[in-house]
């Protein structure tokens, strides 16, 4: 089966459109909305109603850090600019809006593939899989032979090898990572709405489970308007400026 | 998982026939299929539960390279099971000579540590072209076969777009002893210049007899090879062309910076011997100063240098064939070729240039062969390529030049850059209509075969006069 996984939309409208027009090119038959579907970006309203209806037709929605933010009020550990974004976020969604946020899950399990927004080993924390020693963390407390999170903006990929060792990987753009069948995995799949890898083109990450593989594709889409209403917003001017260099 | 393997079980089909000696990671079987012409090897990795993780990850990381590979220098794989069922992978049986059994004979005459040499960098070409460095080259893992050397077992292997699964995997070297390259003895699993180091090792045995670096058993003992040299080839057979002794050498090069980077370059050294430049080997440190050398000077300076990457020396082409015809002196389009051959060189510090220059002859031995000076068109025209090479100020030893006599002046630049592994061809095309008659369907029929990018120079049309000038 092809899954198509969406992480930090942040919500970005324009991004989150160019992403689900290639899954469905691609034939992705699950959509995973991996968290953080508001926060950073212009059009909170836009990004929540629309993972509403596809999470009413079948796809898996997941609490990110943002989402719980925007739901609670509470941005405690954010940072200034995500604060910011956050207060405004609150003023455009409705109490219904930040409801069905507040009521995401933090996790999801199917059959060996667990999702969560960030690491595994405590999800509710928030934790960054950036490095082999974060990963290592996932392995041991959790058995699924795939986990998959987001959160770091930066598409990664660990698999446990020998004797408790971890080997990174980091993904090419567009090209099948191999899973394998005996050796679990760690995906860090990067951002739809805000990639800071370098690449501003929104990320989503296609598992096929058949073929065992992952590939991160990549779509461009209109960054320049994104940035536009960013600044027409009154939302700091960095969150816009760093879509155009993905950093 | 537990099942057993006899001869008569079949497995998806295949029939085991015949178990052949294998090492401790996997047993290999001879088998059959029907529909499949000629024997398959089923290899069947040992998977039995508390057997070594390490077995498991050397398994997926050659199934997981052996099915992107393919070309006539590996063996055609069939099929490959499923790990959760009966893990294997059916390959074809290839027919040919191991170079294990040809090593018993050595010390064998140069000739043929030459065409061993030239057929199995043809084959690591072609296995680096496809981003797989192999990591474990070794003697029992070529068969010199009819169509060329056949390189087996990938399980060390490593694909430049693909994880690693096996970096950082153990503080034992992972090689063979007797052949890894010093840089995978620090555990650098990235260069294929580590797999030229092994050919060079091999290429010293089959030469001399005798494993450069012995067998150490430990990695104390392997790494021995970052700071001492093996014994000169020549001091143990001197029948061994100095040009040979001194190709193997380069290979076995601690520094990456000056060993081979390119199994390209390799190749077309061995093609050419009278194109490489003789130089005297430095007297090896001795006594208390060799002693001192070791303790306290060469070791972190040798460690520093191996951790510089090969391939910090530029990403252009590594061997250019720059054909230029000089019947009419250094014309401007000659110049005009030597500026856009200078441009290719400076892409890539460590690129080598080879000259090229036709000699047509109409028949076969029907050419007047003496000019009136009676020296032979050949030497003129050797001589004419190097005075045309020279402000290119190459240092020996990066430029070779070749006089190529043939019917057809493109078959012949075809096959010689493809012969010499070529990443670029950098040749003219003729503006005017009654050259190109002769040879401005050279630059054509070279572009449209060429199995790597060609640069064709031309003079803009406004410099040649007008009247004879077709537009293109």
């Amino acid at each position: 089966m092809l899954i198509g996984i969406l992480s930090d939309i942040h919500a970005n409208r324009e991004a989150f459109d160019a992403a689900l027009e290639a899954i469905s090119q691609a034939g992705a038959q699950r959509i995973i909305l991996l968290g953080d579907l508001v926060g950073y970006g212009p059009d909170p309203t836009y990004v929540v109603e629309k993972s509403r209806a596809l999470i009413a037709s079948g796809a898996v929605g997941i609490l990110g850090n943002h989402d719980e933010a925007a739901a609670t009020g509470n941005t405690s550990g954010m940072s200034e600019n995500a604060r910011d974004a956050i207060r405004w976020t609150i003023e455009q969604l409705s109490a219904d809006q930040r409801d069905f946020l507040a009521k995401l899950p933090l996790s999801h399990l199917d059959g060996e593939i667990l999702y969560t927004h960030a690491g595994a080993w405590r999800p509710q924390s928030w934790p960054y899989v950036m490095e082999a020693s974060d990963a290592r963390r996932s392995f041991e407390a959790v058995p699924a032979r795939i986990a998959i999170c987001g959160h770091t903006h930066v598409p990664a990929i660990f698999y446990s090898t020998a004797h408790g060792s971890v080997s990174s990987f980091t993904p090419l753009a567009n090209k099948p990572a191999p899973l394998f069948a005996t050796l679990r995995s760690v995906i860090v799949t990067g951002s739809v709405g805000q990639p800071r890898d370098g690449n501003p083109a929104a990320c989503v990450a296609l598992l096929d489970t058949g073929a065992m593989d992952v590939t991160m594709l990549r779509i461009a889409y209109d960054w320049d308007k994104t940035a536009e209403k960013i600044s027409r917003a009154g939302l700091p001017g960095w969150l816009g400026m760093r879509l155009k260099i993905g950093r | 998982m537990s099942q057993t393997f006899a001869p008569g079980v079949v497995i998806d089909g295949f029939e085991l026939v015949e178990r052949l000696p294998s090492g401790g990671m996997a047993s290999v079987w001879k088998a059959r299929k029907p529909g499949i012409d000629g024997d398959v090897i089923l290899k069947i990795p040992f998977l039995d539960p508390g057997q070594d993780v390490s077995v498991v990850i050397g398994y997926e990381v050659e199934d997981m390279i052996a099915r992107r590979l393919s070309g006539k220098h590996v063996p055609h794989f069939h099929a490959f099971g499923d790990l959760r069922n009966v893990p294997y992978i059916a390959m074809e049986f290839v027919e040919g000579t191991s170079v294990a059994a040809l090593a018993k004979s050595a010390p064998l005459p140069f000739e043929e540590v030459r065409r061993i040499g030239i057929q199995t960098g043809e084959a690591l070409a072609a296995l680096h072209e496809q981003k797989v460095t192999h990591l474990d080259l070794k003697p029992e893992n070529i068969i010199i076969a009819k169509r060329g050397a056949v390189l087996l077992d990938f399980g060390l292997a490593r694909h430049a777009e693909l994880p690693d699964l096996l970096a950082e995997q153990s503080d034992v070297p992972m090689g063979t002893a007797a052949y890894i390259a010093p840089e995978q003895v620090l555990g650098i699993r990235n260069d294929k210049s580590s797999d030229i180091f092994a050919l060079g090792c091999i290429l010293y045995q089959l030469a001399s007899g005798e494993e450069p670096f012995g067998w150490p058993q430990t990695t104390a003992g392997m790494r021995r090879r970052l700071f001492q040299r093996p014994p000169a080839l020549r001091s143990l057979n001197p029948n061994v062309p100095r040009w040979l002794e001194q190709i193997i050498e380069r290979c076995m090069e601690v520094d990456r910076a000056r060993r081979y980077t390119d199994a390209g370059q390799l190749v077309h050294d061995l093609r050419n011997p009278d194109q490489v430049r003789l130089i005297e080997r430095k007297p090896e440190p001795t006594g208390l100063k060799a002693l001192f050398h070791r303790l306290f000077g060469g070791g972190d300076a040798r460690t520093e240098l191996l951790l510089r990457k090969s391939t910090d020396m530029g990403e252009g082409p590594p061997v250019i064939v720059t054909a230029v015809d000089l019947s009419g002196g250094i014309d401007a389009l000659a110049e005009e070729i030597r500026t856009e051959t200078a441009i290719v060189l400076a892409a890539r510090r460590d690129s080598r240039l080879a000259c090229v220059a036709v000699l047509k002859t109409e028949i076969i031995g029907d050419s007047p062969q003496v000019d009136a000076d009676g020296r032979s068109n050949y030497v003129n025209m050797l001589v004419s390529l190097k005075d045309w090479a020279h402000p290119l100020h190459l240092p020996d030893g990066r430029a070779s030049f070749h006089v190529l006599e043939a019917v057809s002046p493109a078959d012949a630049i075809l096959d010689f850059a493809e012969r010499n592994h070529a990443g670029r061809i950098v040749m003219g095309a003729r503006a005017s209509s009654a050259m190109r008659r002769h040879l401005g369907s050279v630059s054509t029929k070279v572009v449209a075969e060429a199995k790597c990018s060609v640069s064709v120079v031309r003079i803009k049309a406004v410099e040649t006069a007008a009247s004879d000038t077709t537009p293109e």
